[in-house]
């Protein structure tokens, strides 16, 4: 197990050096400057050279890369040139917020996928079967904004029921806080769900076939213990991996639904730093998810080896 | 005939395909009294694990059973699936083909030998779990202890065999099928597991029926032989009875394919010539007659039943018995 | 020992031959009426100018949100716009952005990642390094970024998009073609001494071009996808040109007014990206053996 940890580790090093070369190359790429961007069309010459030595602007670009990044791993990610909080503290203020949408959202797709996936497998090829694998399909031509605005309409406009936009934190109204949440993760969960019922589904369907299970159902246990225990925890593989691989999706759903519902988190502070040109809130959202997605992978790769015995011994 | 613990009878199993439906068990009467041994020994495809299948009503999803299986005078294709669910472990157990792919690779051997005797005798999981030492024990696994904590991945495959065998006793069955249970294995173990079975199987007054394409294995160790052909059973015979005279001729070319050990080296192996008929386009006549050296026009044209003309007490279907 | 060819369960258990058949079938139909509907709006969108309907940014200040009419035939949207003609204008923009990205990385992938299956060594281990590095960018997250440095254009969009598929055709072309540099067909041409580049050209790129063809067709319902989302969000396609994502973006104002200025487009983006799912999952479906294999 610690040799496979330590693999996976040293190959995760040089994946995080490249992705904040890249976050770094995307935001020193500008077409112009970014001195003059900050500053305006109307500054002086000297404004701008004055705070191009005080960004470092005029020093060669891998200087300012590995500069940049001794800043980053000292947590250093700089500081917002509009409200003067600094990345840190503006990440750190809206990740809760993001993080308790995208929970919601993948637990809740998760109890939807499981079941429907479980009961598509045992009654595979009859009408249920078809009637959800063809729902599963054309939802996922359906992407999460479209399913915001039905739910608005269906939930918030039409019913009246829960509310379209705003937030409340938590400890101020835990329910408020949880109602301002129902919307925005069902929309995320509505779009997870077919991927997640699609490979549970013919996954199972495999392991169905196996003559372990042939062999669980000879020793005369329970349905339930068959399909849970004996058929659920080997299908459960892929699905493992595809939730890991969905987070980047999520994450970018997640951006969409809270521009949508007005949540405060990290996809709002992105989009937010966009619409006001704040580059470097946006350089430190972006190296910031990123870097979470790649730990998130990898962490996904570590839950594969608890799931499967064998790779945890070495059999990978 | 009326002791019997198991009959089978007039079992078919169709199977459907994309060439058509597929008589996979054809007509298939079987008995056995409690506390025996019956080997059903056949080629490959020539139906013995779908029957083993249909008596187990583990058949696959789509197949079709005809005819009855009585077990202790239960239709068993008839019952609810929570009363066969009961039946099976304390009734009825089964010992599968391939250790490798029957044995759950996620959970522990403990796991899934405790849990069997959990489902069907109430024991508590200490109680379960000491017991699962003591049946690991009793199929000759050295360190049971510390085998419950472990994965089938990290056992041998003779180990893992006789870890499902455990699992098949736990609940002290009355009928235990093994379906070839040696054939995934290496034959230094083989006659091992074979020894283990037969010695379970005495001690326990349990009726085993033995699946295998090897007349060898079921020779000094059952005590009928019905051996199958295409679907059907061809011959069937107390065992001592068959071995002193076989009737069919395909019994013959079957115990002819086994290979003999003081043959000289480089010896072709026997082999039975020509292949099983396509089971989806059954033949008017008998179904070995294409294979057959004795076969005749009437071989090809009427189809022989299983009887016993002359009343031995060794049934066979065959128009040119040897 | 012909006895002894012992087959894992006698008499085959493989039955699932039944239903696959029907799903076929079912499908034939659906696929007839995707390939309809993109034919319609893609007639649609280039020949735009030509047809008898009013100008997409044209506003109508007494019209605004004005219901379905014989000159309007969808009615106005929240400026007096015909809804219509830029449903029609916005198919133009889905189309063109969700064909050309896929070429950059159907054409860059597809060539990498047969390169790398093909020459494997330390050249496949770049490729795939630097795959999982663009992988490791959550794509959406990835492509805002972009365009609100590089600023928003429809040339911007399409590179961005592009660039981001790159790894899923260079991770389905390498597989393919590994599993085909195995084949008899390339090591005969390779013993008859054949240049690498006419094995690569003339053996392995017609076989890897059908699945390539099946992916490129699902990566255009993707990048329909996420250019709407850009759009939505107001950092796709500037303003006022068309675009269905724009359009379902300015109808969520209206939604308790007029909720279909929402809804019109959110169909027609729906219907599309759908088509060409249905399309390139049938033709994925042909290029791959297992049933139901996602």
């Amino acid at each position: 197990m610690a040799k496979f940890i330590g693999r996976r580790l040293l190959y995760l090093l040089p994946v995080l050096l490249a992705v904040t070369l890249l976050t770094f190359l995307i935001a020193s790429l500008l077409p112009g400057d970014l001195a003059i961007t900050l500053l305006g069309d109307q500054a002086t010459p000297e404004k701008v050279e004055a705070l191009r030595a005080q960004m470092g602007l005029d020093l060669p670009i891998w200087q300012r890369y590995l500069l940049w990044l001794w800043d980053v791993l000292h947590g250093d990610l700089g500081r917002s040139f509009r409200t003067g909080e600094t990345v840190l503290a503006a990440v750190a203020d809206r990740l809760p917020v993001s993080l308790e949408l995208m929970v919601m959202a993948e637990v809740t797709a998760l109890l939807i996928a499981i079941p429907l996936a479980i009961l598509c497998a045992v009654k595979s090829g009859s009408a249920t079967d078809r009637f959800l694998t063809g729902l599963a399909f054309g939802k996922l031509s359906l992407p999460p904004f479209m399913v915001a605005i039905l739910l608005i309409y269906l939930f918030a406009v039409s019913l009246n029921l829960l509310p379209a936009t705003g937030w409340i934190p938590f400890a101020e109204d835990p329910i408020a806080n949880l109602r301002s949440f129902v919307l925005p993760a069902l929309t995320l969960a509505i779009a997870e769900w077919p991927v997640l019922m699609r490979v549970l589904r013919s996954d199972m369907i495999a392991t169905l076939q196996e003559d372990y299970i042939a062999m669980a159902k000879a020793k005369g246990l329970r349905p339930a213990r068959i399909l849970l225990v004996h058929a659920l925890k080997p299908s459960s593989l892929t699905l493992v991996t595809v939730t890991g691989i969905n987070i980047g999706r999520l994450i970018g759903g997640a951006l969409i639904v809270e521009v949508i519902f007005a949540l405060p988190g990290i996809g709002r502070l992105l989009v937010g730093a966009i619409y006001a040109r704040d580059f470097i809130i946006l350089q430190g959202a972006v190296l910031f998810v990123a870097v979470g997605f790649v730990m998130v992978n990898f962490v996904v790769d570590m839950l594969y080896a608890v799931l499967d015995p064998r790779i945890r011994h070495g059999r990978a | 005939m009326d002791t019997a613990l198991l009959s089978v009878e007039a079992v078919s199993v169709v199977l459907p395909t994309p060439r058509g439906p597929l008589k996979a068990v054809d007509a298939v009467d079987l008995s056995l009294a409690p506390g025996r041994t019956l080997g059903v020994v056949g080629e490959s495809g020539c139906g013995k694990t779908m029957l083993s299948r249909a008596i187990l009503q583990l058949l696959p999803k789509r197949a079709k059973l005809d005819g009855r299986v009585m077990f202790n005078g239960r239709d068993l294709a008839a019952l609810q699936p929570e009363a066969l669910r009961r039946l099976r472990g304390p009734e009825l157990a089964v010992v599968f083909q391939d250790p490798m792919t029957s044995l759950n690779p996620v959970l522990t051997i403990g796991t899934q030998l405790v849990e069997t005797m959990q489902a069907h005798l109430g024991l508590d999981s200490a109680a379960a779990a000491k017991r699962g030492a003591e049946l690991l024990a009793e199929v000759g696994i050295p360190a049971p202890e510390q085998r419950l904590r472990q994965y089938p991945h990290q056992l041998s495959g003779g180990m893992r065999q006789r870890v499902a065998i455990a699992i098949a006793l736990s609940c002290e069955p009355k009928l235990l099928i093994a379906d070839e249970p040696t054939t995934a294995l290496d034959v230094t173990v083989q006659a091992q597991i074979l020894d283990l079975l037969a010695r379970e199987q005495r001690r326990r007054h349990m009726a085993m029926i033995i699946i295998t394409h090897d007349l060898g294995v079921v020779a000094g160790r059952t005590d009928e032989v019905a051996v199958m052909y295409a679907g059907r059973v061809v011959e069937r015979a107390p065992t001592p009875q068959l071995f002193a005279h076989m009737r069919m001729p395909y019994t013959e070319a079957l115990l002819a394919a086994i290979p003999k050990l003081d043959a000289p080296p480089h010896t072709t192996l026997p082999a039975i010539a020509g292949r099983p008929p396509d089971p989806t386009r059954p033949l008017p006549g008998c179904s070995f007659a294409p294979r057959c050296r004795y076969a005749d026009d009437r071989c090809q044209g009427a189809k022989p039943p299983l009887a016993d003309p002359e009343r031995a007490g060794a049934l066979y279907a065959c128009w040119h018995p040897l | 020992m012909a006895v002894r060819e012992v087959a894992a369960l006698d008499v085959g258990v493989d039955t699932s031959a039944v239903t696959p058949v029907r799903r076929q079938r079912r499908l034939g139909g659906l696929f007839v009426a995707s390939v309809i509907w993109i034919a319609l709006v893609g007639l649609g969108a280039i020949f735009a100018g030509l047809l008898p309907i009013p100008s997409p940014t044209e506003m109508d200040m007494l019209g605004k949100r004005a219901l379905p009419s014989a000159e309007h035939w969808l009615g106005n949207d929240v400026l007096g716009r015909d809804v219509f003609s830029r449903l029609i204008y916005g198919g133009r923009i889905s189309l063109t952005v969700g064909l050309l990205a896929p070429v950059i990385g159907v054409t860059v992938g597809g060539a990498l990642g047969m390169l790398a299956g093909y020459f494997r060594g330390r050249f496949e281990t770049i490729v795939t390094g630097g795959v999982d590095v663009l992988l490791a960018f959550p794509p959406l997250v990835f492509a805002l970024a972009v365009t609100a440095y590089l600023g928003q254009s429809i040339l911007n969009i399409t590179l961005v998009i592009g660039i981001l598929g790159i790894p899923a055709f260079t991770r389905v072309a390498r597989a393919v073609t590994l599993s085909l540099s195995e084949r008899e067909f390339v090591t005969a041409a390779r013993a008859l001494g054949a240049t690498h580049s006419r094995i690569l050209l003339r053996e392995l790129l017609p076989n890897v071009a059908l699945p390539l063809v099946a992916f490129f067709l699902l990566g255009v319902a993707v990048t329909i996808v996420v250019e709407g989302a850009l759009s939505f969000l107001g950092l796709g396609v500037p303003p006022p040109a068309p675009s269905w994502g724009s359009m379902i973006g300015e109808g969520r104002e209206s939604l308790d007014i007029a909720p279909w200025l929402a809804f019109l487009p959110a169909i027609f983006m729906f219907l599309t990206v759908l088509a060409f799912n249905v399309i390139g999952d049938t033709l994925r479906a042909l290029t791959d053996p297992r049933p139901g294999a996602l």
